[in-house]
């Protein structure tokens, strides 16, 4: 499960981002009469299709896998953690049937009109990925229900399921990681097309616009994340001294960089910051802020040893590669103040090239936090994972059978992309077959062409 | 409200059954479309009707499972407990067929073509046998309610699931070849529109041929869904029946459309058919609609969600007809530059990737 959501997660920043680079490159190109921007803002549309309809794909087995791998957790929760699934509905089908529009519209509605019916798919993806992450959050912080003696659900307030506490802040650190994440991801293809040379205007404008998105939101990334670290600090005082790697409570508490908790738990290895822990969770009391250790909770409501050290070690990774990003966004930055140009460095190309892939990393980490700091409970103080889980058997197999099929359905994203810009470079006209849009005739004698 | 919810849930089991079931009766042509050579036509014609709605009707089956979770988490949980493994087989064609189709289109080689062409046929007929022995298990009051598990394996293969199984992927063959009929005609392919045309009418009769055979089945097998059938349902029954008549009959006047409705109409009131037989349980005989039923206040979210996404998405889907019918305009939206910087690079590397 954690592993098809892993993969599925991939697809979303750019479900949600990418229709807001193209309405900027399509905004750029009527505005100023671009037909580079244009036709960047036709492609780019294009390859949404795809991610979409993979996204689907993956999404249509993730619907399965809840009941398949979590029936007593369905059975149990379904009614308060699908609310806002069902909300989620909605914005699917406006993204899918305004993608479709949009790519219909290109040849057949006037610029203007054109360019706004682009906007619906922007506002779904925004408020699709709220609804998603609205149910996870809901796990983290499980309001609006009400049960009766033996634990069933007998009463559900939507409203307060929607609006649970940890919503806000998770659905905003999850919608600036989208606009973060697919920036970096199509800046990085473009940063590798620049390195083998292609630096005309097309590109440079390719590149421009998908990294000052990503640049405007890792900055924001960063401070969202510092309040909503402070938000697990206050209510989920558990995960965040597993974040922390924080065996007993006290003032004082160094942040310590890597290292993990030894059999005995007692912190080992890693690289402490005296005091930095404690300053960081209540600056205004510096070091003096006491930090809840571990052993405070009863040890089968905590997570294990192990899994705090994943939890440490995934803390670690998003903030260390946040700060990587955050810090190639400021040469970006300065190089526009100072020199009025994007950064002509190679360097600079080449860790653009990464942060594509740093940036997934960062979210998969976070990911990690989340869910793994919050173990042993699936649903925070109310359910144990090992009351959720299904008693089937045989769950390896499918396990790995998931694995290599999802290997396969990633292969074939790329290879069919790859395959689209080949047809887009080799002159061929812009029309491509794409998933939701209009197909062209097939002229007599036409061989299968592929997508 | 339970009431509505469940209709609700009817109403996208249906419009799943349909576009979802067009699409993998597709796949079933593709399968028996023959060798490479001589299948090839016939390929290129379901290409096209498959490409531009490339894997986007299994929204409907996500919506179907967030209903079913939602609304009635009781019934989903106890399904999904039983129903593991045809479920699992599901999940994992839906995935494969997605990505072989893709894969076909991006390989060039006729031998690698042909592999992925097969999974992608293959894994269409595994689907929606799949879901028919699914429904099969729920008709046939194999799924205990309360979150037990029933028996693996015997719970989905069983006369009552082979039943659906099979009727599932005739039906799917059988829509499908109605709408490729049409689409054949939009290309003006005479002769693909003869060819889907007599495989329209084979579909048909083994449609009909296994839903008699099936009578006999259910009184023996699924006795509550029998008895359903044959007095509350009754009455769709025989508008299916004649739904499906009047496709053949308008089939072979040549219509331009109403064929294509009266197949659908012929699917659809068997799904009600259905429904209305194992009314008002969930789970026949163990589970009804309002003990599975989740409380007020998830109904009442779930109904207005359900009422909004109405609301959002008919003028959206009306936009989106409009367009399909409209002629280009290509001076006003600005075709290619003519000297795009991109067609002086001719050599292939990997530019988006994503
Ligand atoms: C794009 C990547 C990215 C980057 C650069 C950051 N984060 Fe993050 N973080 C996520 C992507 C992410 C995420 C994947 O989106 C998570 C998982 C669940 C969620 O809501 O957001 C997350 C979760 C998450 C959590 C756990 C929330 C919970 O368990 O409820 C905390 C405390 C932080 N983040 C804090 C930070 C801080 C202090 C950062 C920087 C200094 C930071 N994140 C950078
Ligand atoms: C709505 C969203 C999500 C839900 C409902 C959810 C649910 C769960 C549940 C119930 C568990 C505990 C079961 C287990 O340990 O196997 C879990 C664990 C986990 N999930 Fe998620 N998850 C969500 C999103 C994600 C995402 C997007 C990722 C992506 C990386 C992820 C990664 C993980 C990981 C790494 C674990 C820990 C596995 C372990 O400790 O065994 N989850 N999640
Ligand atoms: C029941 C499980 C789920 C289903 C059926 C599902 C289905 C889908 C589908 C069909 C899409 C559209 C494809 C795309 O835009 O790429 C999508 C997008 C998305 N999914 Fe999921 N998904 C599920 C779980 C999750 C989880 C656990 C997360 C993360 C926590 C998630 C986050 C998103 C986001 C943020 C989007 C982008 C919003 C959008 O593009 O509409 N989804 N999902």
């Amino acid at each position: 499960m954690a592993f098809t959501l892993a993969f599925h997660i991939i697809l979303v920043p750019l479900g949600v981002s990418w229709s807001v680079m193209t309405l900027i490159a399509n905004y750029r190109g009527i505005k100023h009469q671009d037909a580079d921007a244009m036709l960047l803002a036709q492609r780019w549309s294009k390859y949404m299709a795809v991610t979409f309809a993979v996204g689907a794909v993956t999404g249509t087995v993730l619907s399965f896998e809840f009941g398949l791998l979590w029936p007593k957790f369905m059975g149990q929760w379904g009614a308060a953690f699908g609310v806002p699934f069902a909300f989620e509905g909605i914005f699917f089908f406006t993204e899918a049937v305004f993608i479709s529009i949009y790519i219909f519209g290109w040849r057949r509605l006037k610029p203007w009109a054109h360019f706004w019916t682009g906007v619906p798919i922007a506002v779904a993806g925004i408020f699709g990925s709220i609804s998603v992450v609205a149910a996870n959050a809901w796990m983290n912080s499980p309001q609006g229900v009400t049960l009766d003696k033996s634990g069933k659900v007998i009463d559900v307030d939507p409203m307060g399921v929607i609006f649970n506490d940890a919503m806000p802040l998770m659905a905003a650190h999850m919608v600036v990681a989208a606009y973060l994440v697919g920036g970096f991801m199509v800046a990085s293809v473009y940063a590798v097309g620049m390195l083998k040379g292609r630096t005309d205007h097309y590109h440079r404008m390719g590149f421009i616009i998908a990294f000052t998105v990503a640049a405007i939101a890792t900055p924001v990334q960063m401070a969202v994340g510092d309040t909503l670290a402070r938000w697990v600090y206050d209510n989920q005082p558990t995960k965040f001294a597993a974040i922390e790697m924080v065996p007993k409570t006290s003032d004082d508490v160094p942040e310590v960089l890597l290292g993990h908790l030894n059999s005995e738990g007692e912190v080992t290895g890693g690289i402490p910051i005296p005091g930095l822990a404690s300053i960081l969770s209540d600056p205004s009391d510096g070091t003096s802020t006491v930090v809840q250790g571990l052993d405070e909770t009863p040890a089968a409501d905590r997570p294990t040893n192990h899994e705090v050290n994943v939890t440490h070690l995934a803390w670690d990774v998003m903030v260390g590669v946040g700060t990587l990003l955050f810090l190639l966004t400021l040469w970006w930055w300065a190089a526009w103040i100072f020199r009025r140009s994007m950064p002509g460095s190679k360097w600079f190309l080449r860790a653009a090239a990464a942060s594509g892939v740093l940036g997934v990393v960062a979210m998969e980490a976070g990911w990690t936090v989340s869910e793994v700091g919050r173990q042993p409970w699936i649903v925070y103080e109310k359910m144990k994972v090992e009351d959720a889980a299904t008693a089937n058997t045989g769950i390896w197999i499918t396990f790995i059978g998931v694995v290599i099929l999802y290997l396969g359905l990633g292969v074939t994203t790329i290879l069919v992309m790859r395959q689209m810009s080949r047809r887009f470079r080799g002159g061929q006209s812009g029309e491509v077959d794409v998933p939701y849009g209009p197909s062209e005739p097939i002229e007599a004698g036409d061989e299968k062409v592929p997508l | 409200m339970d009431t509505t919810a469940a209709l609700v849930l009817f109403a996208a089991i249906t419009t799943y059954a349909i576009f979802g079931g067009a699409d993998f009766g597709a796949g079933f042509w593709d399968l028996v479309a023959g060798g490479t050579k001589r299948g090839g036509r016939a390929r290129n014609v379901i290409d096209h009707a498959i490409a531009p709605v490339w894997e986007a009707n299994h929204v409907w089956l996500i919506f179907v499972w967030v209903l079913l979770w939602t609304c009635f988490p009781e019934a989903y949980a106890s399904i999904t407990l039983t129903l593991f493994v045809p479920l699992t087989l599901a999940a994992l064609g839906i995935v494969l067929r997605g990505a072989s189709f893709a894969f076909r289109k991006a390989v060039f080689r006729t031998r690698d073509r042909r592999n992925f062409g097969a999974a992608f046929a293959i894994s269409s007929v595994l689907v929606p046998y799949c879901f028919g022995a699914v429904i099969g298990a729920i008709a046939s009051g194999r799924v205990p309610a309360g979150g037990k598990a029933g028996a693996p394996w015997g719970s989905w293969v069983n006369p009552t699931s082979v039943l659906g199984g099979v009727l599932a992927v005739c039906v799917a063959a059988y829509l499908a070849a109605f709408f490729l009929v049409s689409d054949a005609r939009r290309l003006s392919d005479e002769t693909m529109v003869a060819y889907f045309r007599r495989r329209a009418i084979g579909a048909a009769a083994a449609a009909g041929l296994v839903a008699l055979v099936g009578i006999f089945v259910l009184a023996n097998d699924a006795k509550y869904l029998f008895d359903g059938l044959t007095s509350r349902a009754l009455p769709l029954v025989i508008l299916s029946a004649v739904c499906g008549l009047a496709a053949l009959g308008l089939l072979t006047r040549r219509t331009r459309h109403g064929a294509r409705l009266a197949a659908v109409g012929a699917v659809a009131s068997l799904v009600a058919a259905w429904g209305v037989a194992q009314w008002d349980y969930l789970l026949p005989e163990s589970l009804t609609v309002s003990a599975a039923a989740a409380p007020t206040g998830t109904m009442t979210a779930v109904l207005v969600a359900t009422g909004l996404a109405a609301v959002l998405i008919v003028p959206a889907f009306v936009l989106l007809y409009v367009l399909d019918q409209k002629t280009l305009l290509p001076e006003e939206s600005m075709p290619e530059p003519a000297h795009s910087p991109l067609e002086q690079v001719s050599h292939v590397t990997d530019e988006p990737a994503g």
